[in-house]
């Protein structure tokens, strides 16, 4: 069983006149009604221009070939923080934060290497141990037969306590690396305290200064494995200006934090609404957990959009894109698209190519930590089902205001007793 | 047909017939040969289908372009003698292929 179709939504998407279609509008994803608008999309304009919206024109593509083909070209589609960087939103030149997400090469290249090694295999063996008994503690503390949050207990916590982790952050103080994730990607009209650019820019500030004592204290010491120190002692990232340095900082947050959390609130939340697909894990979770894990991430789509400027005109999907155009992949769309994922609307366990899917984007920039993601998420839900058959999703999930995160802020679960 | 020889990390032999025009990587996946993921399905976009090539056979593969080299360059573990093996294509000339897995794909 997947989301009902309303049929009004779908009625009242095919009276809007074509070009009048945004779906840059952020309550689409709150309200979690964006499944008619790119069904429409990828049928009738899998390329289109939207002239207005509230972040000025841009294409945007909708289906997986040409979000590929997007993607693989970044001699043509640029990520640099100057030109716009990777969100529909543009910022002003004081408030942008440049990191190697929004850098092109040969700059992102150097900077990437340089973070890369703390996901390499070996690494990831050794952080498993850590992730595991942390995972389990987590699950033994949570209550029986009383309704709590699954966000606020397990997802935030158990991605919050690895991002500490990383980092080897001062792990008492753990949660303020979850405010300040949440703040860097708060929509300013999502009705939070941070309503301005120059509000985040105060609270983020507090962030560089926490993490500025931090990175003395690692260049001043021996080299280590937390990614601290390897930006301290990095012979390409040594030298970032306290601006480069800050992006950076808030990309390795953001990156290994909200995603993970709302995919694991997301896989509970598909599980509950597919009873048939959360008996095939039940009865055999350590076939299933390694195909379901890829699936989540498709399914929950966790990043909605990218952005890139054309820096040359080109053709794409037979529409002809101008050199300073602003282009946005839809990949919460290109995961849903029947030409390259069969049944694509359907939440499926055990499908034979699960991580063919674009939720960690290709070419390039690809999720420097898809594999850290999946690992958490698979250590997880083997330790999930050897304590808890089932969880009851007991109310409707609160999703936050947002054309770029695909986040759930609550889901009300009950453990039975 | 042409045989390739993959060797997993653990040292697992699998000796396979791949068709002449089909990549090395394909080899793999449609003889469900683990040790290489293929993400991205061939693009040259996701370096998870990186081998070590057998130094005899290194030359005989061809040259990397331009994207494998800077893919390859994000990839774990790489050496002097790594490929991503989407970007080979079975010919005659490459029948005894072997080749070695790394540690993990990401
Ligand atoms: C399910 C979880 C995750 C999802 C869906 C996700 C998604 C993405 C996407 C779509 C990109 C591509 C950006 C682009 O093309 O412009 C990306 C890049 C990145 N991600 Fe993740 N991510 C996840 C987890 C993580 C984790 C755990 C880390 C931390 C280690 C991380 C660190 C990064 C970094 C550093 C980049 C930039 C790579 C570059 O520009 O070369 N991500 N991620
Ligand atoms: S399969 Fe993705 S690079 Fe080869």
């Amino acid at each position: 069983m997947n989301a009902p179709v309303n049929q009004d939504l779908a009625q009242e998407v095919a009276a809007i006149p074509l070009d009048k279609i945004d779906v840059s509008d952020p309550r689409l994803y709150e309200t979690d009604t964006w499944g008619p608008y790119f069904a429409r999309l990828r049928r009738e304009a899998p390329v289109h221009f939207c002239a207005e919206s509230y972040f000025g024109p841009f294409w945007s593509v909708t289906k997986y070939k040409d979000i590929m083909q997007v993607d693989v070209s970044h001699q043509i589609y640029s990520s640099e923080t100057s030109l716009g960087g990777i969100t529909i939103r543009d910022r002003e030149e004081k408030y942008q934060r440049p990191s190697f997400i929004t850098m092109d090469p040969p700059r992102h290249d150097e900077h990437r290497k340089t973070v890369s090694p703390i996901v390499a295999p070996g690494n990831l063996a050794h952080l498993a141990g850590t992730i595991r008994e942390r995972a389990a503690k987590i699950l033994d503390e949570l209550p029986r037969g009383e309704t709590f949050d699954w966000v606020d207990r397990v997802s935030i916590e158990l991605t919050t306590q690895m991002l500490a982790t990383l980092f080897d952050f001062p792990f008492a103080d753990r949660r303020k690396l979850t405010y300040w994730s949440d703040v860097a990607t708060v929509d300013v009209n999502a009705g939070t305290a941070i309503d301005s650019e120059e509000k985040r820019d105060e609270v983020l500030q507090e962030c560089l200064a926490c993490f500025t004592e931090l990175w003395n204290q690692r260049v001043n010491a021996e080299p280590r494995n937390d990614l601290l120190s390897m930006l301290a002692h990095g012979e390409s990232t040594r030298n970032l200006t306290p601006k480069e340095f800050l992006g950076t900082v808030i990309l390795l947050i953001v990156g290994g934090n909200d995603t993970t959390r709302n995919s694991i609130s997301g896989g509970l939340l598909a599980l509950s609404r597919n009873p048939a697909e959360y008996r095939k894990l039940r009865d055999d979770p350590a076939r299933i957990i390694p195909t379901m894990v890829p699936e989540i991430i498709r399914y929950q789509s966790p990043i909605i959009h990218m952005r890139r400027t054309a820096i040359a005109d080109a053709e794409l999907g037979g529409q002809h894109i101008r050199k300073g155009d602003k282009v946005i992949m839809w990949y919460k769309s290109g995961n849903r698209d029947d030409e390259a994922i069969e049944n694509p609307d359907a939440f499926i366990v055990d499908r034979a190519r699960p991580r063919q899917h674009l939720s960690f984007g290709f070419g390039i920039h690809r999720c420097v930590g898809n594999r850290l993601a999946e690992l958490q998420l698979t250590i997880m839900w083997e330790e999930i089902m050897k304590r808890f058959p089932t969880i009851e999703v007991v109310g409707e999930p609160v999703r936050l205001y947002s054309n770029f995160i695909s986040g759930i802020k609550h889901l009300p679960v009950r453990i039975p007793a | 047909m042409p045989k390739v020889t993959y060797i997993e990390y653990n040292g697992t032999e699998h000796v396979v017939d791949v068709p002449v025009g089909t990549s090395v990587m394909r080899g793999a996946v449609d003889n469900n040969i683990p040790g290489i993921d293929a993400d991205c399905g061939g693009e040259c976009a996701c370096a998870t289908c990186h081998v070590y090539i057998e130094p005899e056979w290194f030359a005989k593969t061809g040259a990397r372009s331009s994207q494998e080299e800077s893919m390859l360059s994000f990839a774990a573990v790489t050496q002097d003698n790594s490929r991503l093996s989407c970007q080979i294509e079975m010919t005659a000339e490459l029948d005894g292929l072997v080749l070695r897995m790394p540690e993990g794909q990401h």
